[in-house]
């Protein structure tokens, strides 16, 4: 296994993607190779891409892949789809509208399927961004479907965060106000060609400056850019491009005012969080589960036979040296 | 904690009769496959680079222009070049019977021919191919 | 249609006729509980006045020759002329295609078609790394107008029409045959053939694309311009609904996006180059799907015929009666055949092309018994060839005009078909027209259903296909001789391009690709200068470079 790392760190593609497979699929012990990862990782600029299915997200990142290449930049991807709530298979259709770089040496492309709302996705999306890190991509882009918990939490493994919005698909405004607003750093209406783009514009920008973000918090005017129709190819690369620019200032606004600092903090407290729940309360919820504990004390719990603070304490006991929550008096002791 | 199967289905070369492939993905999705599909008109080198990135374990070949004699053993020689040749490859199409024991010799692990039930492939699948430990 | 005597008497008759079935399907069930078409259309146990009794004979039937040509175009239906027999063909090289051309004009065919190489189809040289184990394979290989000239060498261009199976780079073949007529001092107002030139089904079906569907359609615009005013006699665009069948639409989604495509083209050519409708409808003409659903295509080729009368005339207000008139030819369903027991093919195609006729095509390709495995062999061509001069001089199924005009059943069919056309029609049309539809994905994910739903019914055996799914034959040993493409023809072309690119001025050729990149550049109309580049001995690689460079390069979407 260890092995696996070393040629992650050698610059192996395909110990690379057998690493992120082994990460989405939760293998055990994967932790330990990922300790030596880590220390090496910080040095890309994560970029996610969110919007409605169908917005026109894997296209656009098919473009900007393109716009980061010719600035000789090495870029990787990460696609999540969704998973078939019926199969569990799933038709990972992002990845079809960026095969004309798979050629390319410098491009890592990686589809990965949500798998329901089973929780890790989030970290394992984090956890292969890291190691796209450490095979040099420059740049990460990570596109993700949706405005679920779950896509936030994807999200926000990124430094600057693309919304892109359609005309005529909706609710787009009221989405706005429910929540994409806060996690965006740059709009883009895409489909140019669709009636209603620049009415869209300009709501965006009116919802926008009603916003707190934008006078207050980070202080970044948060820009809307309009990217021409994919139906007109030179027009679309060229506004693409632009946004590409658009991606880099906000790169360097964060650098500059040492605002990365802050996101890439948030990140690493939830990986820290993963983490212990990963080493923590998985082992303990899987060792509770094979043994058909965990049931059993629902069944108690459902009869009112016991209370499940005084399980809690009493399996936090087994497991812990030191009560978790202390009972008070230990609490100065230590 | 468990792995799914990850199936690249690809069109090498230039014809564009895309039914059987699209049919394949769908039916491979419905059998909890994770599937990637390349679209038409791919070179080998593209659908060999995508399978190693996308980790997949198998690779389905679909190909309708006669050219899968080049095409198929093009495919399995770049990814034994890269050692990924534990990824099992399969093709389809219509690919003549006198054909198939330079395209076996050659790594392509199975044949479908026109008119193959989607259950025959996924039970070869099923019974022949694995999630790769 | 009927007096409300005859419908009275009908419904007493029918009912005393419905409660003997009763009591018949209560002793003996049937042998399933539904019965549909092969594309899910449910179909009665019987059909009666009642079923048409809303059609107005004048408005909706009439007589051949007549609006709305319900009943075909020609006033002596196959009495004047049996259809075309026209057999698709194309081998390797032009130089063995051109010995197939003669074979088959020596066997009784009358009109020549080609096929050509993928390279060739996608624009692609054989020099093209792209191109690599492709050259000829199912088809011929032209890189150049030399290649051309091969390939018709001894055909009588103003004797004989050809039609050319060629799509993206369809202006380049085109501008080399009317080159090549030039050359042979034939007038070009002399010469006749089809390019399929139909852009619109290549991305909702065939997948054979080169530019985006807007400039495609301006190419072929350019084409239509051309034709009307300097080759008359000329098909320019063959509107095709053969491959969207083949790739898994049904029946009326094969009537309902060709008619579409062919309205699309129809549009564009009067809005973008102040064309009046009648001076090009009449240079259109269709290519249908003949499957094995009997009753299904006969009324589908009819229906056809209705609705585009109908359409041009009142949609897009044609004037002249030849532009109302739809022309169609007919290919047996390729899809239809099973490689499982092939001779089962040679029956199939037969009851096909019979639909074909009895459709009133005018124009007709029969599948060769081996065309699942490779390229037909002249053996089994001779077969196919055969099977239409069966049925035109041996069935009697040409005599009649129309022969199943009236039919309870199939006129009741026939008005289905139209009115399920006219809602996909509608649809496409709330889109903004066939190419937007296109862009959002809304033909190709039609198809893909219903592809996948066929798939799955002949899988649990709810359609039958015989050999595939019912009455298979446990060791099965097929005795088909393959006909091998040679690989080596690869090598050949390889160093007969290379030659021509040796030989020709090549400053003059990079002139002339430049005229064609000012040209499309401009918008103007392509022909005249790519017509100067071919001559020039610009390779069709060359030209469709410069169209790709101005107009982007399509990719497929792959719409699942
Ligand atoms: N009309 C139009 N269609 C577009 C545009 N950009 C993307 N599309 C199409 O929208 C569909 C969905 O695109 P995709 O990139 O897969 O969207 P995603 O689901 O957000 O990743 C595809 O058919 C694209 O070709 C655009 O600018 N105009
Ligand atoms: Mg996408």
């Amino acid at each position: 296994m260890a092995n696996l790392g070393e040629r992650v760190l050698a610059g192996d593609i395909r110990a690379a993607s057998r690493l992120i497979r082994n990460l989405e699929d939760g293998i055990p012990d994967t932790d330990l190779i990922m300790k030596d990862i880590f220390l090496k990782t910080g040095k890309s600029h994560v970029i996610g891409i969110t919007g409605a299915p169908g917005a026109g997200k894997s296209t656009l990142t098919d473009e900007l892949i393109a716009a980061f290449r010719k600035k000789d930049r090495s870029v990787g991807v990460m696609a999540v789809d969704p998973s078939s709530p019926f199969t569990g298979g799933a038709i990972l259709g992002d990845r079809i509208r960026m095969m004309r770089h798979a050629e390319d040496k410098k491009v890592f492309v990686r589809s990965m399927a949500s798998r329901g709302n089973m929780g890790g996705l989030s970290k394992a999306v984090g956890e292969s961004i890291h190691v796209m890190d450490v095979l040099g991509q420059e740049v990460i882009i990570v596109e993700t479907c949706g405005v679920g918990q779950q896509e936030v939490d994807i999200i926000n493994h990124a430094h600057t965060v693309i919304v892109v919005l359609v005309p005529g698909m909706g609710d787009e405004v009221q989405a706005l106000k429910a929540g994409l607003m806060e996690i965006a750093d740059i709009f883009v209406i895409n489909k140019a060609d669709r009636d209603g783009a620049g009415k869209l514009y300009k709501e965006v920008l009116s919802v926008i400056e009603m916003s707190s973000r934008n006078c207050g918090g980070d202080g970044w005017t948060i820009p809307v850019l309009m990217v021409e129709s994919v139906l007109e190819p030179h027009k679309f690369a060229a506004s693409v491009a632009a946004l590409g620019e658009k991606i880099e200032e906000h790169h360097q606004y964060l650098v500059a005012n040492n605002l990365i600092e802050a996101r890439i903090r948030n990140k690493t407290a939830a990986e820290l969080n993963e983490a212990l729940w990963a080493s923590i309360m998985q082992p303990v919820l899987n060792e509770l589960n094979a043994e058909g504990e965990f049931e059993m004390m629902v069944d108690q719990l459902m009869k009112r036979h016991i209370d499940p603070y005084t399980l809690a304490r009493e399996i936090a006991g087994r497991y812990m040296k030191r009560s978790p929550c202390g009972d008070g008096s230990s609490a100065d002791q230590s | 904690m468990s792995r799914k199967l990850r199936v690249l289905i690809a069109k090498p070369g230039l014809d564009g009769h895309d039914r059987g492939a699209k049919v394949l993905a769908r039916a491979f999705r419905d059998e909890g496959y994770e599937v990637i599909y390349t679209g038409c008109h791919q070179t080998p080198e593209m659908i060999a680079a995508v399978a190693i990135q996308e980790d997949v374990d198998l690779v389905g070949l679909s190909c309708l222009s006669g050219a899968h004699n080049y095409l198929f053993p093009q495919v399995t020689r770049l990814l034994k070049e890269e050692g990924a040749d534990d990824i099992v490859v399969m093709g389809g199409g219509i690919i003549p019977e006198q054909d198939h024991a330079a395209l076996h010799e050659a790594g392509i692990a199975a044949i479908f021919g026109p008119g193959t039930p989607l259950d025959a492939i996924t039970g070869w699948i099923n019974d022949n191919v694995k999630p790769r430990d | 249609m009927f007096t409300p005597d005859l419908l009275d008497k009908s419904s007493q008759l029918r009912r005393k006729w419905e409660d003997e079935v009763k009591r018949t399907v209560e002793k003996h069930a049937d042998q399933k509980e539904s019965w549909t078409t092969l594309s899910d259309m449910d179909i009665k146990r019987l059909y009666g006045p009642e079923d048409i009794k809303d059609m107005d004979f004048a408005r909706d039937i009439g007589y051949p020759g007549q609006f709305p040509y319900l009943r075909g175009n020609q006033v002596t239906g196959y009495r004047g002329k049996y259809w075309t027999f026209r057999m698709f063909s194309g081998m390797s090289t032009a130089v063995e295609t051109n010995r197939r051309w003669h074979y088959l004009l020596q066997a009784g065919q009358t009109g020549l078609s080609t096929a050509f190489d993928f390279p060739t189809l996608m624009g692609y040289d054989t020099d093209s790394p792209r191109a690599k184990g492709e050259c000829g394979k199912c088809g011929v290989a032209i890189d150049t107008i030399d290649d051309f000239q091969d390939l018709i060498q001894g055909i009588p261009l103003d004797k004989i029409t050809t039609s050319m199976t060629i799509n993206p780079p369809a202006s380049v073949l085109w501008a080399m045959y009317i080159a090549s007529a030039e050359l042979q001092g034939v007038p070009l107002d002399k010469i006749g053939g089809t390019i399929q030139n139909d852009m619109l089904k290549e991305f909702i079906a065939q997948k054979t694309f080169m530019c985006p569907p807007d400039p495609s359609v301006k190419l072929i615009s350019d084409t239509v311009e051309f034709g009307t005013h300097h080759v008359p006699k000329w098909n320019t665009i063959s509107i095709s609904g053969y491959h969207i069948r083949e790739a898994g639409s049904t029946a009326v989604q094969e009537l309902a996006f060709t008619l579409r495509d062919g309205m699309e083209y129809i549009e564009d050519a009067t809005r973008r180059k102040g064309l009046h409708v009648d001076q090009f409808a009449q240079r259109l003409s269709f290519f249908f799907n003949a499957h094995i659903d009997f009753f299904e295509e006969i009324a589908k080729l009819r229906a056809a015929r209705r609705i585009w009368a109908r359409a041009l005339k009142e949609r897009y207000g044609a004037q002249d009666p030849r532009s109302l008139w739809m022309r169609f030819h007919t290919q047996t369903a390729g899809c239809s055949l099973t490689a499982q027991q092939p001779y089962n093919n040679v029956v199939r195609t037969a009851i096909e092309a019979l639909a074909a006729v009895l459709g009133g095509t005018q124009s007709l390709h029969t599948n060769s018994l081996d065309e699942v495995f490779c390229l037909p062999s002249d053996s089994a061509v001779q077969i196919a060839i055969r099977t239409q001069q069966i049925i035109a001089e041996e069935t009697g199924a040409a005599n009649t005009i129309d022969p199943l005009a009236g039919s309870y059943f199939v006129e009741s069919l026939t008005n289905q078909m139209e009115e399920a056309a006219w809602d996909y029609i509608h649809k496409i049309d709330d889109m903004g027209g066939m190419v937007k539809a296109i862009e959002r994905g809304f033909p190709q994910m039609e198809l893909s259903d219903a592809a996948y739903k066929f798939q799955r019914q002949i899988d649990s055996g709810e359609k039958t296909m015989v050999g595939i799914n019912k009455y298979v034959e446990a060791e099965e040993q097929v005795n088909i001789p393959i006909v091998d493409i040679d690989e080596s023809i690869e090598e050949e072309q390889l160093r007969r391009l290379a030659a021509v690119k040796r030989s020709r001025d090549s400053r003059y050729v990079a002139e002339c690709l430049n005229d064609v990149l000012t040209v499309c550049k401009k918008g103007d109309n392509v022909m005249p200068t790519v017509i100067a580049a071919v001559k020039a001995h610009a390779t069709v690689q060359e030209v469709c470079d410069v169209y790709r460079e101005v107009y982007g390069e399509y990719r497929d979407p792959g719409i699942y």
